[in-house]
């Protein structure tokens, strides 16, 4: 006979409803974020040198920390330059320096030994960025992933195009630690030799002896892709990721709105229109993208009014996104902080304790607005040149994934109204300017206050919110 | 460059601009003034009804161009319709992966339409034997050019007349001698290409391919089925002898294409050019063919169900508890392997879920539509408070979305990751809530969006869901504890209301059963006529597939209304010819 069902309560932070027993939740309930996968999935990295593999490991751990996997990338080449202090040239990636052979085992060895104390204190999915380039190393790697029941897919980077190697040596090479000492020319040259000595023992993923793996193979900088066998979710999820992103140079320009009149009045949320100065802000803002002169520049907006009288203002064409609306705050909306501490101290108690998690009566959180705005990353990766004009929380998020910041520091990121960001890609990272439009506005930011306890006394836990109407 | 300045505020009191499948509809309603609490999708150039060159929807986005259109500066590349061209041997499940694509894309909101030129072959010619397809038949390879030029006549009416916005060319298209001239179609009317070439040498799945759909075609009626299954092996040979792959490394470089090899196992993807492109891989990456059932339900009967209130977070009521026991019973009997439960993140299906002894998984995604201002209202509240949206709704309840809230519409967007890992998935019980198991059930039965809103999804009934050839088949089973019901039908003077019967099904032009001259496809108009003629209460003729044939209109019919027998569908004296049906009607 069944066993009568559970009784039901509302976690307070996230709102979301759990079995309990005597008050203690019973188990944790599995939230479909974005990984239902059971076992953690080991990523393994196989290509020559200079084919972007790290570039891609750490754009793909980027993204998958972003949407809620634990991920980290483990790089054998820091190992690498951890046990070897100098390097001295390729010499030391011949086949036949046993020396070199033995310490470059080594490193391999102790990165998966990371990996594993990794994926067994909470990490989903572990990035083993090296060339990888032998069979017997991947079969070594699947033995491993095999005894400790992790799921593996491999990620091969493929590129004959001889310009796109040596902008790659250029661009993120020369700046290694390996050749902090050296000219320009000797170190091209060192590494193009250092290239040499995998070529030889190269096995590419190959169709038939390789049937049985779960891969994707990128070919030509993503002009065409091989996939083999995807087993789940996670792994479809990161095929399609690598399928959209790409590395022609653009950039990203991020802001919000022009001032709101509920910005003025210290209001939340709501759906009001630009003020005066916020409609100035709008004019500049155009002016600001002619002056610019971006090629095929995309305007984004939300699908609520202060963003898209903002575009108005422009003149060109815009995209409306529902997904890029405002932070859903719930029965918080068109409030003041003052009237929600009111109203709700203990709701507003909670939210200073975690910001990220925290959903509002009947709306969203951090977390639900990063899963809406997935899409928006997606198709951001697909795109070139895009202005995106939206909202504090939404930009938090946005800006978050590019610069790859925790859950901790997403919520208090400061995206000032009237300011630009340009966001450009360069090597591994993104180079972030911020431009300030020159017309005032009020401020919208209220930092995390010091005292989060749900019995603070009013004043303290308002001591943070920004002066308004 | 001219361009209007504008009044957001003033426009979206003067008009509502609606974009459906791709068409300009104009609903020309008047919103109410001093209405506080804005929708948000509506914002609309003032000054400018016609809204310039450039608006198209991609999924929840609307595109605007401030621009007139002598602005606009050529067309945007991204807009242009584009071709999917099948590619492979005959019984590589062509015809299945088009008809499938079609009804994801259709339901996500993308106009899309199959041209199977089989049909069109089978309204010319009276199929003999193989003869016909080897490849030193002379007339009849002209024939089957000429079929394959009247369906490409089509493809262009259908992309450049009638608003479509990816049409599906399902054919053979083994030779580049074919491709070619596709090819050179597409550049003559600037769409955009994009092959789907499907690969697959082991036996075993060709012929379990053969049996299920190609026996059965009218090329066969009168064929057993060893000789039909012979006739269709020799007819795949005929196209062996000319069968070109599509050619990564030289002959179609250039060519944006995807490879589907071994029924899934494996795939090439080439030159991706737009969003439409890398979903369509995506989708093709995510589906699978093994044997699987699904099984949708909504919660049990809920204290807000009984006081008539919409959405709220509310507990089960006494029956609602009883039927999560019987839904347990249910389950057993059923006994599938690996069965995943999944709720949505309110207490109503969490409950339910809660009594099923089982795992289970809460999407947020699964929500019921968020109903804004009027949550925890009934509906004479509504209407009374807010009678202007109460009207506004019913006139179109696929697109009207809740002051703060949703809409249908939205609810798509928002489930497109639910159908993503469904498809991915095997066995799945999905408790969910009345508007999102409409949308869920649109999608397997190809529904359109007006009918979509107004699908029956009672309490305490569970929904099988079981793909079989190109279709779905439905069962229905009422758990037997009685519930309020919860459908409030399309009111009757909306008749004649604004048809948003926009978007496309993906009904490929049936043979008919006559050898007289039939028009192919219903052009734009008839569609429109045969939607704004529907009746509020479901009628065989407001089904929406615009079957030609009265017959299998009537069996649609006739499974709709089987939702509600609690008899299992198996013993009923029509069961086959219900089969038949459902593939008809995918």
């Amino acid at each position: 006979m069944a066993t009568p069902p559970r009784e039901l309560t509302q976690n307070p932070l996230k709102k979301i409803w759990m079995p309990c027993k005597n008050g203690l939740p019973e188990k944790h309930i599995s939230q479909r974020k974005v990984c239902m996968t059971n076992c953690p999935t080991l990523i393994v990295t196989v290509g020559l040198p200079a084919r972007g593999k790290t570039y891609i490991s750490k754009k793909l751990t980027r993204y998958l920390n972003w949407i809620g996997v634990p991920t980290k990338e483990f790089n054998v080449g820091q190992y690498r330059r951890e046990c070897v202090k100098i390097y001295k040239s390729f010499e030391f990636f011949r086949p036949d320096n046993e020396e070199g052979l033995k310490i470059r085992k080594h490193c391999a060895a102790s990165a998966l030994n990371d990996v594993r104390t990794y994926l067994s204190e909470g990490g989903q999915v572990a990035v083993f960025d090296a060339t990888n380039t032998t069979r017997e190393r991947r079969d070594t790697i699947m033995k491993f992933a095999d005894l400790n029941g992790y799921k593996v897919f491999f990620v091969e980077s493929v590129c004959d195009d001889p310009e796109v190697i040596a902008s790659n040596i250029v661009q993120v090479k020369l700046g290694s630690p390996d050749y902090t000492d050296r000219n320009t020319d000797e170190a091209v040259e060192d590494f193009m030799k250092r290239i040499k000595c995998y070529e030889n023992s190269y096995e590419t993923l190959d169709e038939i002896k390789d049937r049985d793996l779960s891969y994707i193979k990128i070919m030509e900088v993503g002009s065409r892709y091989l996939v083999n066998r995807v087993l789940d979710h996670i792994q479809s999820r990161i095929v399609y990721y690598l399928m959209n992103i790409h590395i022609a140079p653009r950039s990203i320009y991020l802001c919000r709105h022009g001032e709101s009149e509920l910005n003025i009045k210290g209001r939340i949320g709501g759906d009001s229109g630009l003020s005066a100065r916020g409609k100035l802000f709008a004019k500049f803002l155009g002016k600001f993208i002619q002056e610019q002169n971006i090629k095929d520049l995309k305007v984004w907006t939300s699908q609520m009014k202060r963003t898209i009288q903002t575009a108005e203002a422009l003149g060109v064409p815009y995209e409306q996104w529902k997904a890029l609306n405002e932070i859903d705050a719930g029965v918080c909306e068109e409030m003041m902080y003052e009237e929600i501490q009111d109203h709700y101290p203990l709701e507003f108690a909670l939210r200073d304790q975690d910001k990220y998690r925290y959903r509002y009566p009947k709306g969203e959180s951090y977390e639900d607005l990063v899963q809406r705005l997935e899409p928006v990353i997606m198709e951001l990766e697909r795109q070139e040149n895009v202005l995106v004009i939206c909202h504090q929380a939404v930009m938090r998020c946005l800006l978050a994934y590019f610069l790859d910041k925790t859950a901790e520091e997403l919520p208090y990121l400061k995206c000032p109204l009237h300011t630009v960001l340009k966001l450009t890609p360069v090597a591994y990272g993104c180079k972030v300017e911020s431009i300030s439009l020159n017309v005032e506005a009020v401020n919208t930011h209220r930092d995390r206050p010091e005292n989060v306890d749900v019995s603070r006394p009013p004043d303290e836990a308002l001591l943070t919110v920004p002066a308004h109407q | 460059m001219h361009f209007v300045s504008l009044n957001l505020g003033q426009s979206v009191s003067t008009h509502i601009l609606r974009w459906v499948a791709g068409t300009r509809v104009n609903s020309g309603k008047s919103r109410v003034s001093g209405h506080s609490v804005c929708k948000y999708v509506e914002y609309v150039s003032a000054g400018d009804n016609r809204l310039g060159t450039d608006t198209t929807i991609r999924g929840n986005r609307i595109r605007y161009s401030a621009c007139t259109s002598t602005g606009a500066g050529g067309p945007h590349l991204t807009n242009s319709p584009t071709v999917i061209v099948m590619v492979g041997l005959p019984a590589r499940g062509k015809t299945y992966i088009a008809k499938k694509l079609t009804r994801y894309l259709n339901w996500t909101g993308v106009p899309t339409k199959v041209f199977n030129v089989g049909e069109y072959r089978r309204e010319a010619v009276n199929y003999n034997s193989y003869d016909f397809f080897r490849p030193d038949n002379q007339d009849a390879m002209k024939i089957r050019k000429q079929c394959a030029l009247a369906a490409l006549r089509d493809v262009k009416s259908y992309l450049s007349e009638e608003g479509g916005q990816l049409a599906v060319f399902d054919a053979t298209n083994t030779t580049r001698e074919r491709r070619d001239m596709i090819l050179s179609f597409g550049k003559e009317n600037g769409f955009k290409m994009f092959f789907v070439e499907s690969v697959c040498e082991d036996p075993s799945v060709v012929e379990t391919n053969i049996m299920e759909v190609k026996v059965s075609c009218p090329d066969y009626k009168d064929c057993n089925r060893t000789d039909a299954m012979d006739d269709f092996l020799k007819r795949i040979e005929c196209y062996r002898a000319l069968y070109q792959p599509l050619e990564p490394d030289h002959y179609d470089k250039d060519l944006s294409f995807i490879k589907v090899i071994d029924v899934g196992r494996r795939f090439l993807v080439n030159r991706i050019q737009d969003y439409i492109q890398s979903k369509i891989v995506y989708y093709l990456m995510n589906m699978h063919v093994q044997p699987r059932t699904i099984y949708l339900c909504r919660h049990g009967e809920s204290e807000h169900n009984l006081r008539g209130q919409l959405g709220g977070d509310s507990e089960l009521s006494p029956r609602g508890k009883k039927f999560a026991r019987a839904l347990l019973g249910y389950l057993k009997e059923q006994n599938q392997k690996n069965l995943k439960v999944w709720t949505s993140q309110l207490k109503r299906t969490i409950q339910t879920a809660e009594a099923l002894d089982m795992p289970y998984e809460q999407w947020k995604a699964l929500n019921e539509i968020d109903a804004g201002v009027c949550e925890d209202m009934n509906y004479e509240e509504v209407k009374e408070r807010y009678p202007e949206e109460f009207a506004l709704r019913d006139q179109d309840k696929y697109h009207y979305r809740y002051p703060t809230g949703e809409s249908y519409q939205d609810l798509v967007q928002r489930l497109e990751p639910v159908i993503m890992e469904l498809e991915r998935q095997e066995n799945v019980v999905v408790v969910c809530h009345q508007a999102v198991m409409r949308c869920l059930l649109a999608y397997f039965l190809d529904k359109s969006a007006d009918e979509m809103p107004y699908l029956k999804c009672p309490l305490h009934t569970v929904l099988k869901l079981t793909p079989v050839a190109y279709g779905c088949k439905v069962e229905s089973i009422y758990l037997n504890v009685e519930a309020v019901n919860t459908h409030r039908d399309r009111p009757e003077d909306i008749k004649k209301g604004p048809s948003t019967l926009m978007r496309r099904n993906s009904v490929t032009p049936l043979a008919s059963p006559e050898p007289t001259k039939k028009p192919r496809m219903n052009s734009l108009d008839d569609h429109m006529a045969s939607t704004s003629s529907a009746l509020p209460v479901r009628m065989a003729s407001d089904i929406p597939t615009s079957l030609p044939d009265q017959v299998s209109s009537h069996f649609i019919h006739f499974l709709y209304f089987s939702v509600y027998s609690a008899s299992p569908i198996p013993t009923h004296p029509f069961c086959l010819r219900l089969h038949v049906l459902i593939i008809l009607s995918i």
